[in-house]
């Protein structure tokens, strides 16, 4: 099995990671919709998105059935389908692919619920490493703010209610979103994420994101003409 | 029965450290076809009539995972990763929720595969040998693995057959493209298979058992190799306090046990790919 950083496809990959909250879905999309109009083939892949795992992750969500080792592996099988269906065809076929929520998404959630630091990164060491992995980084109150006036009602994973830090579920959020946060933080330097400050005008954000993607781009480009 | 303090092959589940488990934890292994599910019914019933409680379970029957993972299978595009990370989760919905509980409970418990069925059909599919090995190391080390041993997968045709069942598409490895039909793909999928569980056997200290006898030689077999573990249990319990019992086995039953053998499995899968 080739594992992490070993992968050498044409294609490239551009993930999209962050707290909930820290406008990195509207950035990718903003990305997107330029990459197309750039005349490149662009393929879209989002967290949670395999139809063979969707109905059982559905159900044990309502039946609250999952425990945090549970709910670790359950989303690596469905990253596991996206890699082998989304993820790496497009790749071989030189495309771009854009992620929504990659592989540092689970290494926060499920550290911030007490699984072993070590054993999920092993878990998904069959994940292809990102050209480029952005961190949208916001305050923690920022996102907090964003996530909590937009929604009527925080789930119960969602607000990491499973893990009785606190009995409201906006508290117990506040707790889970905290220790996410200094997940992402200790993984800049360890993955090299890319950091963009989330808190400047989305505009700013988008432009800083479309140099550095550029860059890869002009790269491959280059050696194509060689 | 004596309180035992269990070990975890390798990182284990969050909340699960090492406790005493009162229960005993028994893996009947083997590949498809060989009696699995039958022993454990004869063994089952001998141990309740001898006034134990018994819990069994085996591969795709956790509340979570089992039927995602049969809907999935049914669609014959499941993918080998995906496939086997489906596996480990429904594995860990079982030790949580019903071997662990059911173990401190004090309960025997009756596992048709366990672990080494998952890596076997990983490793068989690619996977990387340490990878697979890893993410199980949440398992518990069982008290005892029976591995139910036949010396060819031709011996496992009639078996098949007579049964019944005829050849399953993933039993066959149909997945895997190795031959033209489900005969010859069977023959070569459980050739492969076998091979590495008698890798496995040394690595992880199986006890095998010749699985082409009669079911009757078989089954007391089994009982008389499960009655002594049981028995040695009874005896201890009368020489030692459990306290003291206790720090006996976690000094003799380190996870050495697997730490030590592991590297040797890794260099042969790296030779192997």
């Amino acid at each position: 099995m080739i594992s992490y950083g070993n992968h050498r496809f044409p294609g490239k990959l551009f993930v999209v990671e962050g707290t909930d909250g820290s406008g990195k879905s509207t950035q990718l999309a903003l990305l997107h919709q330029w990459l197309k109009a750039e005349g490149y083939p662009v393929f879209y892949s989002e967290w949670n998105s395999s139809s063979l795992v969707k109905d059982t992750t559905r159900r044990a969500k309502k039946r609250r059935l999952f425990t945090p080792a549970t709910f670790s592996l359950l989303h690596a099988t469905d990253f596991a389908d996206r890699t082998e269906r989304d993820i790496i065809p497009p790749l071989k076929a030189g495309a771009i692919v854009l992620a929504d929520r990659y592989i540092y998404t689970a290494f926060a959630r499920d550290v911030a619920r007490g699984c072993d630091r070590a054993w999920v990164r092993e878990t998904y060491k069959f994940a292809v490493k990102p050209t480029v992995a952005f961190f949208f980084r916001a305050p923690l109150d920022v996102a907090i703010d964003r996530i909590v006036s937009a929604r009527p009602r925080l789930k119960y994973y969602e607000a990491g209610m499973d893990m009785g830090w606190a009995d409201d579920e906006e508290d117990s959020f506040k707790i889970f979103q905290g220790r996410i946060l200094e997940e992402y933080d200790r993984m800049v330097d360890e993955f090299n994420l890319t950091v963009i400050d989330a808190t400047r005008s989305i505009e700013r954000q988008q432009r800083e994101m479309r140099r550095i993607v550029t860059r890869h781009l002009k790269k491959k480009k280059k050696a194509a003409a060689l | 029965m004596k309180v035992k303090e269990k070990v975890f092959y390798g990182t284990p589940l969050p909340g699960a450290e090492r406790e005493p488990y009162s229960g005993k934890l028994i893996v009947i292994e083997g590949t498809d076809g060989v009696g699995r599910s039958t022993h454990i019914t004869i063994l089952r019933s001998w141990l309740e009539s001898r006034g134990h409680a018994v819990l069994d379970t085996g591969m795709t029957r956790s509340v979570l995972a089992g039927r995602g993972i049969k809907e999935a299978k049914e669609g014959h595009t499941l993918g080998r990763l995906t496939m086997q990370l489906f596996y480990a989760t429904d594995f860990a919905d079982r030790l949580e929720n019903e071997m662990l509980p059911a173990l401190r409970a004090g309960f025997i418990v009756l596992t048709d595969r366990y672990i080494y069925s998952a890596i076997a059909r990983a490793v068989v599919r690619g996977a990387d040998p340490a990878w697979i090995r890893a993410i199980y190391g949440i398992a518990l080390i069982p008290d005892v693995v029976f591995y139910l041993r036949v010396r060819s997968a031709e011996e496992l045709v009639p078996r098949m057959l007579n049964s019944g069942r005829g050849f399953d598409y993933w039993e066959s490895g149909m997945d895997m493209n190795l031959g033209e039909d489900f005969y010859d793909s069977f023959v070569e999928y459980q050739t492969r298979l076998l091979r590495e569980f008698d890798r496995m056997s040394g690595e992880y200290g199986f006890r095998v058992l010749e699985a082409t006898r009669s079911i009757r030689r078989v089954a007391s077999d089994l009982r008389r190799a499960v009655a002594r573990i049981l028995d040695e249990d009874a005896e201890a319990v009368e020489d030692v306090t459990p306290v003291e019992a206790q720090v006996a086995t976690s000094a003799t039953r380190a996870p050495g046990q697997a730490m030590v053998t592991r590297p040797v499995e890794r260099q042969e899968g790296t030779a192997e790919r």
